[in-house]
């Protein structure tokens, strides 16, 4: 498992669902018989792995939305811990 | 960020069901002897119809439940699958097909892709034709191996399902071979669990401790040997312990099961249970069936409790174990689940797990025919049982 770099590009694994749930109110990953729910930068996060965006630049669109916070490296940490639990790729 | 929407503290918060089971069928081309449906399949007759099912899949998605599971008998039985996974997919559903794979060809699973299906589980009886056709009551060792390299090629994540049992366990390693070898993504090893047709067949299908124990090892060789290929889950036998299972994840609690006939229940063993009325589909919205009905909040939380659960430091934890066990095995079901050591009345599951150990392998024993669950046993069973 490679380590995440600004250059790749990260997107939702097809046999996996990411989905925002309304009486959840947060993002979920479905999977055969299960469900994780995301936190909301978990979810502001993977809404942005659109397989055209590389890391870099989802970095870059999430500190103009919450700006005041170097978010690089609690990003690339989570999408390190996504992509070993499968919910990502990458290229 | 701030969660909005939370419930007040002061009101009791009953969360929204996340799991739809829909038995869309008890028709079954299978006759497999552990079965949890109930032994009485013959007696209802009355299917829910295209309409009604379209229906209850709204009000439980509108309810918020994500993972639906079409299941039965075998749902491939149902013409209108197509349609209702369709319909499901739409609404929001994660779609899973439960199914021995018969009733299936290449054609049916790219049209139940093209519908939205997002997931089939294939069960499977053994690692052999000869054991799994026999248990199976039905030669379909080889389409299963078919259809699950059809699953595969297509795209869909595949479970593979494989119920254990005193018959069976001793091919735990090449069960596990075969999995791989078709190359499924998860597998279910799950302990027979002693509900509907396998309580009737119970002393045939306990295992040994010993079968048991090599069962455990060997699922986590293969647990470590596949790790980030293929995800195993290895069902612990709750017959074989000293602490009860969180039944259903609690009464009410995240499971909705909608039987055949419409019937509302908090999980497919429930039925049985004497002096509840279990509410229908037919007669009733979701919403009203899992927040207002008395049996939905027969067993919920912990106020139901007796002793020695009541008082339990653990009642939390395990919810006092499975209210169908209760019933079967003490004819209470606000009783503790006997599996607890706790329980005045564990002796009834040691006792029948010692005198399987001392019996099995016997040949006079063994010789002892399974019932197999199919309609005609249905009747007769349920016919000598009024």
């Amino acid at each position: 498992m490679g380590t995440i770099t600004d250059a790749h590009v990260p997107f939702i694994t097809p046999q996996f669902r990411f989905q925002w749930e309304e009486v959840q109110n947060c993002h979920v990953i479905l999977y055969p018989e299960g469900m994780v729910k995301l936190s909301a930068s978990a979810g502001e996060i993977l809404r942005r792995c659109d397989g055209l965006r590389n890391v870099g630049a989802i970095i870059t669109d999430l500190e103009q939305q919450f700006p005041g916070a170097d978010l690089g490296p609690d990003v690339r940490k989570f999408l390190e811990d996504a992509h070993a639990h499968g919910w990502i790729r990458t290229r | 960020m701030p969660m909005a929407g939370s419930a007040p503290a002061d009101s009791p918060v009953i969360k929204p069901p996340l799991w739809l089971l829909a038995e869309l069928t008890y028709a079954c081309p299978l006759q497999c002897p552990y079965c949890s449906n109930p032994m009485e399949i013959a007696g209802y007759k009355n299917e829910l119809d295209t309409a009604d099912w379209m229906r209850v899949l709204q009000q439980a998605r509108k309810m918020g439940a994500t993972q639906l599971g079409f299941s039965g008998g075998e749902p491939l039985v149902r013409r209108d699958l197509e349609q209702l996974i369709a319909e499901a997919r739409r609404l929001g559903f994660y779609t899973n097909l439960i199914t021995s794979g018969l009733g299936m060809d290449e054609k049916r699973i790219s049209a139940f892709k093209e519908a939205g299906l997002d997931h089939i589980q294939v069960s499977f009886q053994a690692s052999t034709g000869e054991l799994n056709n026999y248990i199976a009551g039905t030669d379909s060792f080889e389409h299963k191996k078919e259809m699950a390299r059809q699953v595969k090629k297509q795209g869909y994540p595949m479970v593979l399902c494989f119920v254990l049992h005193r018959k069976n366990e001793d091919q735990i390693r090449d069960i596990l071979e075969l999995a791989v070898a078709l190359e499924a993504d998860y597998v279910e090893l799950a302990t027979t669990q002693y509900y509907g047709w396998a309580y009737h067949n119970r002393e045939q299908l306990l295992p040994t401790r010993a079968q048991l124990a090599h069962a455990e090892a060997v699922a986590k060789e293969y647990q470590e040997k596949m790790k980030g290929r293929m995800k195993i889950y290895y069902v612990i036998p709750d017959y074989f312990e000293t602490r009860p299972k969180r039944c259903m994840d609690g009464w009410g609690s995240v499971f909705l099961t909608v039987a055949p006939d419409g019937t509302a229940l908090p999980c497919h063993a429930a039925r049985q249970l004497p002096g509840i009325e279990f509410p229908s589909v037919r007669d009733h919205d979701v919403a009203w069936i899992w927040n207002e009905s008395p049996a939905f909040n027969r067993f919920r939380g912990l106020d139901w409790m007796k002793e020695p659960c009541r008082s339990c430091p653990e009642k939390e934890k395990d919810l006092g174990g499975c209210r169908c066990q209760a019933f079967m095995l003490t004819g209470d079901a606000a009783n503790a689940d006997p599996v607890c050591d706790k329980s005045p009345l564990h002796h009834l599951v040691t006792d029948e797990v010692e005198r399987v150990q001392q019996l099995a392998g016997k040949k006079e024993f063994e010789a002892k025919p399974l019932v197999f669950r199919n309609m005609a046993n249905s009747k007769r069973l349920t016919e000598a049982a009024n």
